[in-house]
């Protein structure tokens, strides 16, 4: 990038750590050697088992084993009612849950047929959190790539901001990780008082954080030399994969839902789609971090922009009634009651939605049968295809190069083991 | 929006590989007929027209007491068109196999196992149909809708001394 000196198309790919080889040294006599990595390994975050089989230091093959985060969200949701689904959705991602919120939330807006009466307010709020989300999501993947590869100073730096980012999130719903804050036809709660002038406050101070983040990072010579050039995702293996998200962009990829396929209100955002032209974890790196930048500029749109008005739609088969209405009235009581405990009637039909969480492409498909509960809720992870791509790309390269490439690939077990 | 994908497929197979079209909720579907599973989705990535070069899902759907049991289920995308479509291949019980799509999109890998694993079905010139959620000694598929939620298959690993306790 632009600190280095060298702009991302002109940057010389070299192979990881091929210089002992270019100096002639002999090829000692080495047999296939298997080697764990994980489900449980210090190095690397996320419950993921690698089965690598090694010569010397190069890896030869390697069997990615997920699962072992198998929640079974998919049966748990056949028997929960449309509402109940939310809790659920927050432990997909577990880095950025409103974002899996808001991706179940307009599935079934979609199945419901609502989808284009959402008040604009709610749909502000959206945008909102989950660009917030966004940017905690990209700052835990590059602090604790970072940090893997020996710069702990970074994953402070990055943490700290994502607590800012968390605490205001907190204030928003109440909680900083378990949030259940969309509702079918809006979100829960109102934006708290002084809610944009903290958004900006700490927008401003991410910015430095980033931007100290990347004094650290872009010209460091360990950081570039276990980047640049290593775990080359091809362009076609990204289609051939179905890998979207910052790690498909990198690699030149420029599909991003927000921008091909608008929802909510990002048509009224001016943004920019970053792509990388190597598909290295380098790549990876900046897209992310180009990303946030992004995502701060559709803030500062977003809070610009966003009018007064209801947060959730008012259909009284959808949404429950206010508050002191439940209270103190029999009518409300019983709409309440018949909603928590019948849920939502959502008519038979099929339909997949997607939308761009932090990953990429999170696709929700839903059959319903007319009853109260699903009868299939499928979740596409966007982590799913990256994670596969892996057992092609790591053959060919060293051990240590594991930690970084699986780093910059953010696997959240939550999302791809469901 | 994609129902040029609809068109372009009702010209090319015309010998009844494709059983039924429609649209839902602004998803285009097709139901296609389980030998031609690995032709339709081949000319479907190959067509200028459609152009469907991404895979972004497989999955299965269990339709309990209709025939067929199941479906299997996959999501394309064309970059460059901006359009979707979504494939059903019908899956009989007593049969519940059909082709791999592997050749097809490199991709179709992990999501088959994971079809295979759920749902029990059977991917026939699949590289390597091992389970990928569950573990290897798990038995039954978990997303039939015959297999109880509360069903538990706790995996302990006993050495051999202590069976019998």
């Amino acid at each position: 990038m632009s600190a280095t000196g060298h702009p991302p198309e002109t940057r010389r790919v070299v192979l990881g750590y091929q210089d002992a080889e270019d100096l002639g040294a002999p090829d000692l006599p080495t047999e296939p050697v298997p080697l764990n990595m994980g489900p449980s390994h210090p190095a690397m975050h996320g419950t993921v088992r690698m089965v690598l089989e090694v010569e010397g230091e190069r890896i030869s093959s390697a069997d990615i084993q997920i699962g072992y985060l198998h929640r079974c969200f998919e049966k748990e949701s056949e028997y929960a009612t449309w509402t109940q689904i939310f809790p659920y959705t927050d432990r997909l991602n577990y880095i950025s849950p409103m974002l899996n919120n808001v991706g179940y939330a307009m599935a079934v807006e979609k199945l419901l047929g609502i989808d284009k009466t959402i008040p604009e307010r709610a749909q502000f709020i959206r945008v909102i959190v989950g660009e917030v989300s966004r940017i905690s999501d990209h700052l835990t993947c590059l602090g604790a790539s970072a940090m893997e590869l020996g710069a702990f100073t970074v994953f402070l730096y990055a943490l700290k901001a994502r607590e800012w980012l968390f605490e205001l999130l907190e204030e928003v719903c109440g909680a900083r990780l378990t949030s259940s804050y969309c509702r079918i036809g809006g979100v829960a709660y109102d934006l708290p008082a002084g809610f944009d002038e903290k958004l900006r406050d700490i927008l401003a101070r991410t910015r430095v954080v980033l931007s100290d983040i990347g004094k650290l990072l872009e010209r460091n010579r360990i950081f570039r030399d276990r980047m640049d050039g290593i775990g080359i995702i091809t362009q076609a293996d990204a289609l051939a994969y179905g890998i979207t998200g910052p790690v498909g962009r990198s690699t030149g990829l420029a599909y991003d839902v927000r921008k091909d396929h608008p929802y909510l209100v990002y048509d009224r955002f001016d943004f920019d789609v970053p792509v990388g032209s190597v598909g290295d974890n380098f790549d990876r790196y900046a897209v992310r971090v180009e990303e946030m930048l992004q995502s701060m500029r559709i803030l500062d749109q977003a809070l610009a922009q966003i009018p007064a008005g209801p947060v959730v739609h008012m259909d009284p088969r959808i949404s429950l009634p206010p508050k002191n209405e439940t209270y103190n009235s029999i009518e409300a009581m019983i709409a309440h009651f018949k909603i928590i405990m019948d849920g939502i009637h959502v008519p038979p039909g099929e339909v997949y939605s997607y939308t761009e969480a932090g990953n990429g492409e999170l696709g929700f498909y839903i059959v319903s049968d007319g009853t109260g509960r699903p009868w299939k809720c499928r979740v596409r992870p966007p982590c799913f295809p990256a994670t596969a791509v892996l057992g092609k790309v790591l053959p060919g390269l060293f051990i240590a190069d594991v930690v970084p490439t699986f780093g910059m690939i953010n696997m959240i077990g939550g999302e791809c083991d469901r | 929006m994609a129902q040029i994908v609809l068109d372009r497929l009702a010209a090319q197979f015309r010998s009844g590989e494709i059983l039924q079209t429609g649209s839902q909720h602004g998803d285009e579907w097709v139901r296609v007929r389980r030998d031609a599973w690995v032709a339709v989705a081949t000319f479907l990535r190959d067509d200028p027209v459609t152009d469907m070069k991404m895979f972004i899902d497989l999955t299965a759907v269990d339709r309990f007491s209709t025939e067929p049991r199941f479906d299997v289920v996959v999501h394309l995308y064309s970059v460059s068109r901006k359009h979707r479509i979504r494939l059903y291949g019908g899956v009989p019980e007593n049969d519940p196999t059909i082709d791999t799509l592997c050749p097809v999109w490199e991709g179709a890998n992990w999501y088959e196992r994971e079809a295979y694993d759920l749902y029990g079905v059977r991917f026939k010139g699949h590289p390597d149909l091992r389970r990928i959620l569950m573990y290897p000694e798990f038995v039954g598929h978990p997303l039939r809708k015959d297999y109880p939620k509360e069903k538990r298959q706790p995996l302990v690993r006993r050495s051999q001394t202590d069976v019998g306790d």
